[in-house]
């Protein structure tokens, strides 16, 4: 059950991610998960070439935020009024994209990556490893220094203001195309974490984010795609709820299709997700 | 007197609609400026035109004696031009604080605190809603947060459309009375769009008057207001 938060923490994460794109844009990036997976290569490039773990870390936390900047500049701008198909049309090839130039940089064969944490059990506690502890104190803290930087710098004042109503927002002065690149780029440093985090146990290959994704998606509909907060709870509540049902209810094999069935469940009987948005409207 | 704000021979246009034709008007520096029209007359068009916003612009616009038009709308603003749009452009999902405090983003002085209370002395309806969704507020009191959103830039110019759209006119008078002190008392050159002629040629010390895009007349409001056509068209009498 301890170990499902900790997981959880990686799809809170990747949920916030997807909100953060979905929020400015209202599209899902399906290419998130493959965003995560090609940072978390470069970070393993990097401390294969002998630089310490978190200087690594932070690095690639740098080079994932100008990637995500890049990637919406470049690649997402000339799209930006196309119909929606085209956009997930995009969306797809760039996951494609990544996915095979990851396999074509660093090989298809399956790469072991270090973690930040001692391998022992926590405090031999027979429940938690010390990465698991790690993981959930790392998660916990990008979502803390998130909620900080969107509740109360101005910069993170100006995102919403934009995600909002980007016409009021030129009317007072915001770089409305800069504020979705920062987006991007949030988003792709938030993934690059879960991608990190992530990789010590489900290992390194190109593929390794697809289950991740499915799960981080299930929690942002879970605790409301408009809700970066829900999002993130969400994501908390598919791990913990993946543990249990994978080790009760259907098994370690079945496990995945938990997360299809939470994003139907939701779908289908609570579109808005279960703290979706609480804005109140003048009747 | 100078301008602080000069449109020449402007044109505007949304796709192949054209809306503004060969439009002049200047709004003095600390003055206040009417422009008066019907519905469809293009006046929105006209401020639109000056922030680069969602038209296409042909002529010459300058604030402040520098070429403005081809600018990104958020150049504008930069340079000292605050709109308050039509349907006031409220940011409904955030608080009434923090709808001020985003009017303040440009800003990179250490007033915005000091700004930020001297509004709430002018709308102290907003001071005890600071904390709620933007989105509660009633008609009168998301016009005053617009207001307060735009001279939170610190603007030289304040463009404002329509106010009195839609709200009594006890809170219409109330507005009106407010942003008089505000010119008097802060020099913040105005451009006011109007369909209410009455109380718009009150507070303003310049009238234009657009048909179909075009200006028909111009000159003090003094005089306008005395204008037998303007009086029968727009005053009612």
């Amino acid at each position: 059950m301890l170990s499902g938060l900790a997981n959880g923490g990686i799809y809170a994460s990747v949920a916030l991610a997807l909100v953060m794109i979905y929020q400015a844009t209202h599209h899902v990036n399906f290419a998130q998960g493959e965003m995560a997976m090609f940072s978390t290569y470069i970070a393993w490039a990097m401390i294969d070439a002998g630089f310490p773990y978190w200087a690594a870390f932070g690095l690639t936390l740098v080079f994932s935020f100008m990637a995500g900047v890049a990637i919406e500049r470049i690649i997402v701008r000339p799209v930006e009024r196309a119909p929606v198909l085209t956009i997930v049309g995009v969306f797809i090839g760039l996951l494609l994209i990544l996915n095979s130039l990851a396999g074509w940089i660093f090989s298809y064969t399956i790469k072991s990556f270090p973690s930040p944490f001692p391998s022992t059990a926590w405090y031999g506690s027979k429940y938690m490893s010390s990465h698991e502890v790690g993981m959930i104190v790392v998660t916990l803290t990008v979502l803390i220094l998130v909620f900080i930087f969107f509740r109360f710098t101005p910069l993170g004042l100006a995102m919403r203001a934009a995600a909002q109503n980007p016409v009021s927002s030129r009317l007072v002065g915001i770089r409305v195309g800069w504020m979705l690149a920062f987006g991007w780029g949030l988003a792709g440093a938030i993934g690059a974490v879960a991608g990190m985090m992530a990789a010590p146990i489900v290992y390194l290959d190109p593929n390794m984010m697809s289950g991740i994704l499915l799960y981080g998606f299930a929690g942002a509909l879970l605790g409301g795609i408009n809700n970066p907060w829900g999002a993130a709870l969400g994501g908390f509540f598919v791990g913990f709820l993946e543990n249990i049902a994978g080790a009760y209810v259907v098994g370690t094999e079945l496990k995945l299709s938990v997360a299809l069935a939470i994003i139907v469940g939701v779908l289908v009987f609570k579109p808005a997700g279960l703290f979706g948005p609480t804005l109140v409207a003048r009747v | 007197m100078t301008a602080i704000l000069e449109l020449c021979n402007v044109d505007a246009a949304y796709g192949a609609t054209q809306i503004l034709e060969a439009v002049d008007l200047a709004v003095e520096a600390r003055g206040i400026t009417t422009l008066l029209g019907a519905n469809g007359a293009g006046k929105t068009t006209t401020l639109r035109a000056i922030c680069n916003m969602m038209v296409r612009v042909s002529g010459e616009i300058r604030f402040d004696g520098e070429r403005i038009d081809g600018k990104a709308t958020e150049e504008i603003v930069r340079l000292g031009v605050a709109h308050v749009p039509d349907g006031r452009g409220t940011f409904l999902d955030l608080t009434v604080e923090e709808n001020l405090r985003i009017g303040a983003y440009t800003r990179r002085d250490k007033r915005i605190a000091a700004d930020l209370d001297q509004l709430y002395g002018y709308f102290p309806c907003l001071k005890e809603r600071r904390r709620q969704q933007a989105g509660t507020l009633s008609g009168g009191e998301q016009q005053m947060l617009a207001i307060s959103r735009a001279l939170m830039l610190r603007p030289k110019l304040l463009l404002l459309d329509e106010l009195s759209f839609g709200l009594a006119p006890l809170v219409v008078q109330e507005i009106f009375r407010i942003l008089h002190t505000i010119n008097r008392n802060e020099g913040v050159s105005m451009l006011l769009v109007e369909q209410n002629a009455n109380i718009a040629l009150e507070l303003a010390d310049h009238a234009y008057l657009i048909e179909t895009g075009r200006i028909v007349m111009a000159g003090p409001t003094a005089i306008i207001a005395c204008e037998d056509t303007v009086r029968r068209a727009y005053l009612g009498y």
